[in-house]
């Protein structure tokens, strides 16, 4: 029964990456251009979901603000700097959007101070739920994994049937060929970026409301993003979903499981601060042992 | 003397002249900074050996960075409680002399690079910066969780290690010793990048097809100026060990690596003088701007943005009136 609640929570977790990972994915894929100031979309939602579920007393109304906020602080991260580096290398993309995680992390810090923010859940997404076999588990850790699994779905179904979607697959195969074709390609290009903010975003939002808001609450997730990318393949949505839920499994049950093992052998004390960065390692291997084996992930075509 | 030589000469002597100039005036605390810059200095050459002449951006060089920092910090920590560090499969013990230290953290950071960089060369482009971040990350998640030396409270060594004939204590000789690493350093690499090793390194960075071939394989020279880099970034971190008598897993952090990259885009890619001229500019710039305001960071970030926007060249670059014509 443990396990299986631990293997609840590793979904839940890994659906939360692949919000991050869905993103990131796509503006690789489709732009080539790796962004790493997607942590501080995440950041922003989180914020803007914070502000206004205080203001009006509805945390519903924060998830709506934590998907608009993040989407437009997207779109003017594209149109002012980002498509400034569609044709530069990598080094460049890099560092301008490291100076970006600068500029916002202590931006936000200057406006909301460093003390984290709590949001309180709506009574109807604070109790819990008994799961077929008896299993109680919290509401809103169960509506997280609903949601993740229902936005996976609808962004499949958005790749694959709607004009958007191929156009956007279009782009990742040859961007000037659907230039010739009369698609607007950086109005494109800002729209598959502002989509993937939004998520960015709203997986802050769902994030802030079981832990805390606070500055730097982007960069932890960011990173482990990167490794559910590279796992899955840069460009793959199929890929970042199958990579964040091992990844979101293998985080949760490592920290569940290792601590316990380690007791075994040593005392309990140093075997919950060994298993917990073990734990922490394991994601890590993990990748390597991926990338050894299929060095452009699991879905991977190119590199 | 070209344009590009004097701003190279330039740069050195601004950091030294500087360094000297505090000494006669006493002001110590700017020797100590002038110090830190050195350091900074030598972190980014290191890593300017493999990303600006060798194209391999690595976003992991806090790893080195840090491993240098801890093998310094556990053998002053170890030679201060008089205990062993092991003893199987033969006793060996702590050390508080900088040359017996030195050649234990270029080995170790050696080791370490070889089997980070033999895994993430197997990738290229994208996905290797995100692997060496992510192996950088998860040296820093066992630093952390790793008890018997501090854990995330770091490691402490109160005296600072000692180097013959000169005692280390005094600000102006600590700046010597680093500034004397980081001249060979520079040495190094510049004698290195106009042999043929360094070369070919710079051959597969601007055409790996041609360099193919013309019958060179790329991955044992990336691999070898992958594990030089992480040598001469570990070394910057043993000094930065020994400046702040302390090592904390902050060393290892990704904004580490941030920062080394920082240096060397602020300076110049692929200049020999690049990261000199940025790690004194990015100190400079903590030191006054953080005397203004808590937040200098925002101000570094738009400085470091309009830097890749529209001065990719550096400092460097733009002082010799060159743009980037030496990195890809």
């Amino acid at each position: 029964m443990l396990i299986f609640e631990q293997l609840l929570n590793g979904l839940q977790y890994g659906m939360t990456l692949f919000l991050m990972a869905a993103g990131l994915t796509l503006v690789f894929g489709v732009m080539g251009l790796i962004n790493l100031a997607h942590g501080s979309l995440y950041m922003i939602g989180a914020f803007a979901c914070a502000v206004v579920a205080a203001a009006t007393g509805s945390f519903w109304l924060g998830v709506a603000a934590s998907l608009a906020a993040a989407a437009a602080a997207g779109a003017l991260m594209e149109l002012l700097v980002i498509r400034r580096l569609y044709r530069r290398d990598h080094l460049d993309q890099v560092l301008a959007t490291f100076a970006l995680i600068l500029i916002f992390s202590e931006g936000t810090r200057w406006l909301f101070g460093s003390f984290p923010l709590y949001l309180t859940l709506p009574p109807s997404l604070s109790g819990t739920v008994t799961l077929p076999g008896g299993l109680v588990y919290p509401v809103f850790r169960f509506a997280v994994i609903v949601l993740g699994l229902a936005i996976a779905g609808g962004l499949f179904w958005l790749m694959r049937g709607t004009r958007l979607g191929i156009r956007i697959r279009a782009g990742e195969a040859d961007r000037e060929m659907i230039g010739a074709l009369g698609v607007d390609i950086s109005k494109l290009y800002t729209v598959v970026f502002a989509l993937g903010a939004a998520l960015a975003g709203l997986a802050g939002a769902l994030v802030g409301a079981v832990q805390s808001v606070q500055v730097g609450m982007g960069e932890p997730v960011l990173i482990l993003a990167f490794v559910v990318v590279v796992i899955g393949g840069i460009g793959s949505i199929g890929g970042a979903l199958v990579s964040a839920i091992l990844v979101g499994m293998t985080d949760s049950l490592g920290k569940a499981l290792l601590p316990g093992m380690l007791a075994q052998v040593m005392p309990q004390a140093a075997a919950n601060t060994l298993g917990a960065s073990l734990a922490s390692m394991s994601v890590y291997i993990l990748m390597a042992v991926v990338l050894v084996w299929r060095p452009t992930g699991l879905f991977g075509a190119r590199a | 003397m070209s344009r590009l030589a004097l701003v190279n000469i330039a740069v050195l002597g601004l950091l030294i002249g500087g360094a000297l100039v505090a000494h006669l005036t006493g002001h110590a605390f700017l020797v100590t900074l002038a110090t830190k810059a050195a350091i900074f200095a030598l972190a980014g050459v290191g890593l300017n050996f493999a990303l600006g002449y060798g194209g391999l951006v690595s976003f992991g060089h806090a790893a080195f960075f840090g491993i240098g920092g801890y093998v310094t910090g556990i053998l002053a920590s170890h030679a201060m409680s008089g205990t062993p560090l092991t003893t199987l499969p033969y006793t060996m013990n702590g050390t508080n002399e900088m040359l017996a230290i030195w050649p234990m953290v270029l080995l170790v950071s050696g080791l370490a690079a070889l089997a980070i960089g033999a895994l993430s060369l197997r990738t290229s482009g994208v996905y290797f910066i995100m692997v060496t971040l992510a192996f950088a990350q998860m040296i820093y998640w066992f630093a952390i969780g790793w008890p018997a030396y501090g854990g995330e409270d770091g490691l402490s060594f109160y005296v600072r290690n000692t180097f013959p004939g000169v005692p280390t204590m005094r600000p102006l000789n600590y700046f010597l010793i680093c500034t004397a690493l980081l001249l060979l350093a520079l040495g190094f690499t510049a004698v290195v990048m106009r042999a043929r090793f360094g070369l070919a390194l710079q051959a597969a960075r601007r055409n790996t097809q041609r360099t193919v071939a013309v019958g060179i394989r790329p991955f044992g020279i990336r691999l070898t100026a992958f594990v030089i880099s992480a040598m001469i970034t570990g070394l910057a971190g043993s000094l930065y060990a020994d400046l702040n008598r302390f090592v904390s897993p902050a060393m290892l952090n990704w904004h580490m690596s941030g920062e080394i990259m920082v240096f060397i885009i602020l300076g110049g890619v692929g200049r020999l003088m690049g990261p000199v001229a940025g790690a004194v500019v990015f100190v400079t710039m903590e030191h006054l701007l953080g005397g203004i305001t808590e937040y200098w960071q925002v101000l570094l970030g738009l400085v470091l943005l309009a830097i890749v926007l529209w001065a990719p060249g550096g400092i460097v670059g733009m002082l010799s009136g060159r743009g980037r014509d030496n990195a890809h």
